[in-house]
């Protein structure tokens, strides 16, 4: 569904995304980790179309979408840091989203309900904690049924009523057989989601593994804890 | 995109700020013209609010403006929409606020005091200098992200065109008056909008010889037919370069 062809991209002297490969196909739910500014940002962004590549290609569903912007209608994006216009409201927000997409008639309104947003329609976005602000972005990501969600640290910042509300939302739309593209720093988090693994460092990915795979391999059940002893082993490596 | 346009629209009217800039014009346009016992009067002192407040107000505030899109603009990014109507819808939001703003304030009160053909002439250079100084806001803001940058580059080029720049061209005047430099001259108005502007104007208010030396060459070159149009696509080229140069950078940033 996605394929990443040699991306690069550099910002000034640092080297961002470095000979990016990689295809992602849908019913998978793929982390993407790795240390901070290691490029997932960029690498979720190029994808996006709001960076632009260097070098290399993005194909969705086999098209290059350099140029491209319908390709957007299939894809659902949460921001890390949802940045919104200040002087509107929530309510202003989402229903100008939803004039602009006439492709879609049906939305998908389960979040916004469950995360109690339509009693804050008059609220200013400027007003607004950084939590609530990640509710209005998780709400806009799904809310188009979209076939792609990629979702920038999506439980950061969410109260743990929150987080469980989306991690399920998440789930329920992966049985759905959507392609999802999740960043994140907390790993226990993601165990019952995730069927694999990227693990990027400096622009770089070291290695993109189902999580079976990286489970047997390692001989741990939890892959927070698999991608600990990579690690480690791999300090050694560089160590010896 | 005409839904863009809408929102654009509606966020502008909302500000206020381009409400009460037009109020302003119509306060000043309308005492000036009943103040002053002759009209030419009041038209010369309307000249100078056309070249010299409406380009501040139009580049100020269009700047800050573009500046404080770029959450609106980073929000619409990640829907199926094309950058350039992103662009090209913020471009059109401000340009018709301005020309409304003109019209209403400044428009108006001309129409009905001054002579109708300097009337049409007066409204048109006030549209296309607010639509002169809109579509440099657009440039100066895509040069930099830096917001303080930015705005200090939109006030440098006001004064550029607003003061230093006659200060230039009669520098050169001066210094060069033994050459026959005045086809040169010719060519480096053109490189103002605002002098194109208030020659424009002069003309048509038969005052050339007001403007001295030159004067009379530039009723030789602008005063035809041909030097008419002539002046007006330097304008129009003004309106469409700037603006054109920031939608091509604004089509390959990353944001």
């Amino acid at each position: 569904m996605i394929d990443l062809i040699d991306v690069n991209k550099h910002f000034g002297k640092l080297q961002a995304l470095i000979g990016i490969n990689a295809r992602f196909i849908e019913g998978e739910c793929i982390a993407l980790i790795g240390p901070n500014g290691c490029g997932k940002t960029t690498l979720i962004k190029s994808i996006l179309g709001m960076v632009i590549p260097d070098s290399g290609d993005v194909l969705i569903n086999g098209k290059s979408i350099e140029n491209q912007f319908e390709y957007r209608k299939q894809i659902g994006y949460m921001p890390q840091l949802g940045r919104y216009p200040q002087n509107m409201t929530i309510g202003q927000v989402i229903s100008m989203i939803q004039t602009i997409r006439t492709d879609v008639k049906m939305c998908d309104t389960e979040l916004l309900e469950k995360f109690s947003l339509t009693e804050m329609y008059d609220k200013k976005m400027h007003t607004l904690s950084g939590g609530t602000t990640q509710k209005v972005s998780a709400t806009l990501a799904f809310l188009f049924n979209p076939k792609i969600l990629i979702l920038d640290e999506p439980t950061a910042g969410l109260d743990p009523l929150a987080a469980d509300i989306l991690k399920d939302k998440i789930i329920q739309e992966k049985k759905n057989g959507k392609l999802i593209l999740i960043t994140s720093h907390l790993l226990d988090e993601l165990d019952e989601l995730i069927t694999q693994v990227i693990y990027m460092q400096d622009g770089e990915i070291v290695f993109h593994k189902n999580v079976s795979d990286l489970n047997s391999e390692t001989g741990t059940t939890r892959v927070s804890r698999a991608i600990s002893q990579i690690l480690k082993t791999r300090i050694h490596e560089t160590i010896s | 995109m005409k839904q863009l346009v809408k929102f654009i629209l509606h966020d502008i009217l909302k500000n206020k700020i381009v409400i009460s800039y037009t109020i302003l014009l119509a306060l000043f346009s309308w005492s000036v013209f009943s103040l002053e016992d002759t009209s030419s009067k009041g038209i010369l002192t309307m000249l100078n609010i056309i070249l010299l407040t409406v380009p501040l107000v139009s580049i100020l505030f269009s700047t800050i403006y573009i500046y404080n899109c770029t959450e609106f603009v980073e929000l619409l990014l990640s829907q199926p929409i094309q950058r350039k109507k992103i662009w090209i819808s913020l471009f059109t939001g401000l340009l018709i606020s301005f020309i409304v703003a003109f019209i209403l304030g400044a428009g108006i009160p001309i129409l009905l005091f001054v002579p109708i053909e300097l009337a049409f002439m007066m409204n048109s250079i006030g549209i296309i200098i607010s639509s002169v100084f809109v579509s440099l806001a657009f440039f100066s803001s895509i040069v930099t992200r830096d917001k303080a940058r930015g705005i200090g580059i939109s006030v440098l080029l006001w004064l550029y065109f607003a003061l230093l720049f006659d200060g230039i061209v009669l520098f050169l005047l001066f210094q060069f008056a033994e050459y026959p430099i005045e086809k040169l001259m010719v060519g480096l108005t053109a490189s103002s909008p605002i002098d194109l502007a208030r020659i424009l104007i002069l003309l048509q208010l038969d005052v050339s010889a007001m403007m001295g030396y030159t004067g009379a060459i530039f009723k030789d070159i602008f005063g035809t037919t041909k030097g008419l149009i002539c002046s007006f696509t330097f304008l129009l080229l003004w309106i469409l370069i700037p603006f054109l140069f920031s939608l091509r950078i604004f089509k390959r940033r990353d944001l």
